[in-house]
């Protein structure tokens, strides 16, 4: 593919001391080009210790999640809580443009590298401090995990069957919301930093994220003093109370479609209802109904079920991927429920060269990565090289940038420091 | 201290929707000067979408469109017009920097693709914040959050293992990719100061999706496993789930995932005797035990308000959490204490709540100085005062509808 183009954030070095809790902050600058070091306690980040794993074999080293987080970091093994890793931390803080931590609010400051002791080192350091609640607050050392966050934030609530307890997403994603914002705003701290050439402390919270993902439920609340409802596959008509379906069954899993009125409704409804005639399964009301005059607002549920039953027969003679074949070709919104495979699959990933190889030499094979998240015109953008094996570039960091002596590093080794 | 990080940075939005408003927020909030162009004829989707100010509906009155568009300036301008071309070529040499986050094919029909657009000023960044990219079979096809919700693969993964898939609420995927963008577009402009360079951004929400499932498309691809619905599982953890607790629909979080926590957990339960009982003596057995665990559990919030319980958890050093509704995150004592919501002030719908961003910057705070704009609102100031059309030619190209 691309090779040898240029890369956004190549002057710029980053130390990544995050877990779980903020591992994709880095992972954004590593992307868009920084050197990003990884920060390890001795003996391997505790978020190895989260699976599934290489061909289901639990190692530090072959956690997917791992792999998958901290594609293109390097990593060095080193204790910042003893005073000798404390020393080694704060010149590598010398020599970087930005930290990222997601240890609980207070803690640097107690082991002495709160923001305050790192811009006596370098005051042109941004220091983002990734945390469930933020820095500050009734909660700020609230115990937290994905689904309390999820909870607190308002996107649990919202989600489920009615009538059932609130569902959260299978694979957690609270953190992931605070991990792309902290990567934004530690851009944002570092444009200032441009300007005025001083760096910042950036506070992110991660249930300040997932509020932001509840889209107008504040709003509702607010405006009409009305509460959001989960309704499993429906969305629900608050003005008549009609449930209209939005997750339909097909032949062989499930697919995401709405009736829709007005003018973009039209634009599908009618080649939708053409199609199900050329097929012999339409009925007189689908024909019949002038799509654009329809008003979601108002239609009463008898006759919205005179368009989802039929509609809903039809979806059922057909699998997802034939479903969306011929919907993409007819224009009509209609997109499949996919699992992992079907994304894998997905030809429109495969035309824009989404996915990536990277070596896993350790492993003797390579391994396909999701790619980049966006495409630039003069500029790479992803991962380049498989997420780092524990402590693989304590050689490279310690001698050749920070010139430790070999005699000292194996003393530091033995002290368990590195 | 308290200057705005992108004063004087110049935006032109042709951005509509959720994704595209919400990622020029971060510009907006934070000082640029954000021009929004839209069409009188084919106004932002979001402004007739509800909730409505006092329940009536209004083009003027939508609080969706009010969330994603504070600190803009709003104008109407048909960009299909032939006299429109010599206004956005203005609006080009005004600006810094482009977004838009039309169907892949509009701009360019309109005449203002990359290449054109970067003729008029060559150092522009300009993203195109699009559902599936701007090339392959897919692009063209109109989406909306929902659908990319389904396409990116989490509604498979949201619901318990015997149910259904559940939708996500909202519009998920809106809520992801502008992260993305904006740190995309960030770092296109740290590479302009370097460069001097500007450049052309194609994101698709999709793709900006799929990092938020980066592990499970490993897992499929490493160990050919297809992940499926665990309601609210974790393998780390029991209990592990959301428990009724007294009142109607009220609910709270509740985890443990260590020995330690387990122990406090059945302390506040008064249930010492259960860190004994060989059926949750630890992780592997209680996991085995989940379900009688988690009626046990259940009977014991059933009785307690959910601040209760959250409460006597937290106090004990156990992960628990309301699930709060909207009422309850408008009223979160931790979210008020961040200053999350502000109130502002709109013309036509009076004082109502918008969200402030996510995060703080502890030397230049964000502002909300101006409220969403009313359709077509600063046509005579952003025209005449911004961009320098004389009074009578803006009179007649008015009359003429370039400005519809």
């Amino acid at each position: 593919m691309k090779q040898n183009r240029d890369t956004l954030l190549a002057p710029y070095l980053a130390l990544d001391l995050t877990n779980e809790k903020g591992l994709l902050c880095g992972k954004i600058l590593c992307d868009l080009g920084a050197e990003v070091i990884k920060v390890e306690r001795p003996g391997g980040d505790p978020s190895r210790a989260i699976g599934p794993y290489y061909k289901d074999m639990p190692h530090p080293e072959k956690s997917l999640f791992w792999f998958a987080f901290n594609a293109g970091k390097k990593s060095i093994t080193l204790d910042i809580e003893k005073s000798d890793g404390k020393a080694i931390f704060l010149r590598l803080v010398k020599m970087a443009d930005f930290i990222i931590e997601s240890l609980p609010p207070g803690y640097m400051d107690q082991m002495g590298l709160g923001y305050s002791r790192i811009k006596e080192i370098n005051g042109r350091v941004i220091l983002t401090s990734i945390s469930p609640f933020g820095q500050d607050g009734p909660y700020k050392s609230y115990k937290d995990c994905d689904l309390v966050i999820w909870a607190l934030g308002g996107m649990l609530f919202l989600c489920g069957d009615a009538g059932r307890s609130p569902v959260r997403i299978s694979f957690p994603q609270s953190y992931l919301h605070a991990g792309a914002a902290a990567a934004a705003a530690t851009l944002v701290a570092h444009y200032q930093r441009i300007i005025v050439g001083q760096g910042q402390h950036v506070d992110v919270s991660t249930q300040q994220c997932v509020e932001w993902a509840t889209a107008e439920i504040v709003q509702i609340w607010d405006m009409n003093k009305r509460k959001a409802s989960r309704t499993g596959q429906f969305r629900l008509r608050p003005t008549t109370g009609a449930k209209l379906r939005e997750i339909w069954p097909c032949k062989d899993g499930f697919i995401c479609f709405r009736v829709m009125g007005g003018k973009a409704g039209a634009g599908f409804m009618n080649p939708l209802v053409e199609w199900m005639d050329k097929e012999n399964m339409c009925t007189d009301y689908l024909r019949d109904r002038n799509w654009e005059d329809l008003d979601l607002g108002r239609v009463t549920q008898e006759e919205y079920d005179l368009a989802e039953e039929p509609i809903g027969q039809f979806f059922l003679t057909r699998t997802k991927a034939e479903l969306y074949e011929e919907a993409t070709k007819r224009r009509i919104q209609l997109f499949p429920v996919s699992t992992s495979e079907d994304v894998s699959c997905d030809p429109q990933l495969e035309a824009r060269a989404f996915w990536i190889e990277l070596e896993h030499e350790e492993l003797g094979e390579k391994i396909k990565y999701p790619g980049p998240f966006a495409k630039f015109s003069k500029t790479d953008c992803g991962p380049k090289r498989r997420a780092p094996l524990i402590g693989e570039h304590n050689q490279e960091i310690y001698m050749k940038r920070l010139e430790i002596p070999e005699k000292e590093l194996i003393v530091l080794k033995e002290a368990g420091i590195i | 201290m308290g200057e705005l990080v992108f004063e004087g940075l110049h935006v032109v939005e042709f951005a509509w929707l959720a994704a595209g408003p919400f990622m020029d927020s971060f510009l907006a909030h934070y000082g640029a000067t954000v021009i929004k162009i839209e069409s009188s004829k084919r106004t932002d989707t979001l402004r007739t979408t509800p909730p409505f100010q006092e329940n009536k509906p209004g083009i003027d009155r939508s609080g969706w469109f009010a969330k994603y568009n504070q600190n803009r300036y709003g104008i109407t301008l048909n960009i299909m017009h032939p006299k429109s071309r010599g206004i956005v070529e203005k609006l080009i040499q005004w600006g810094d920097i482009v977004t838009e986050s039309f169907a892949p094919g509009i701009m360019e029909k309109a005449g203002w693709s990359y290449d054109e657009i970067s003729k008029i000023k060559p150092d522009i960044i300009m993203i195109s914040a699009s559902s599936q990219g701007q090339t392959g079979p897919r692009s063209r096809m109109p989406s909306y959050g929902m659908h990319l919700t389904s396409l990116a693969g989490f509604v498979h993964l949201t619901n318990w293992p015997d149910c259904d898939p559940a939708m996500v609420y909202g519009a998920y995927t809106d809520f992801i990719a502008p992260y993305f963008g904006i740190a995309a577009l960030l770092a296109a402009m740290d590479y302009r100061h370097r460069t001097g360079e500007g450049q052309y951004i194609d994101l698709s929400q999709y793709e900006c999706a799929l990092q938020f499932l980066a592990p499970v498309l490993l897992d499929y691809e490493i160990n050919n496993r297809i992940q499926q619905r665990a309601g609210n599982t974790d393998p780390y953890a029991a209990p592990h789930g959301v428990f009724r607790c007294h009142g109607e629909d009220e609910w709270c979080a509740i985890a443990v995932f260590t020995d330690e926590q387990w122990k406090s957990f059945c302390e506040v339960l008064s249930r010492p005797e259960l860190t004994e009982d060989p059926k949750f003596l630890n992780l592997m057995s209680r996991k085995e035990n989940e379900d009688e665990l988690d009626r046990l559990v259940e009977e014991w919030t059933r009785k307690l308000g959910s601040e209760e319980v959250m409460g006597r958890m937290q106090n004990a050093g156990v992960p628990a959490g309301v699930v709060r509704d909207n009422e309850g995150v408008f009223l979160d004592p931790q979210l008020n204490h961040r200053r999350h919501f502000h109130k502002v002030n709109h013309p036509e719908m009076g004082i109502h709540t918008v969200e402030a961003l996510p995060f703080k910057l502890s030397d230049n705070p964000y502002q909300l100085k101006r409220s969403s704009p009313c359709l077509g609102q600063d046509n005579f100031h952003v025209y005449t005062e911004i961009l320098g059309i004389p009074g009578e030619e803006f009179v007649q190209l008015s009359e003429e509808g370039v400005f519809d």
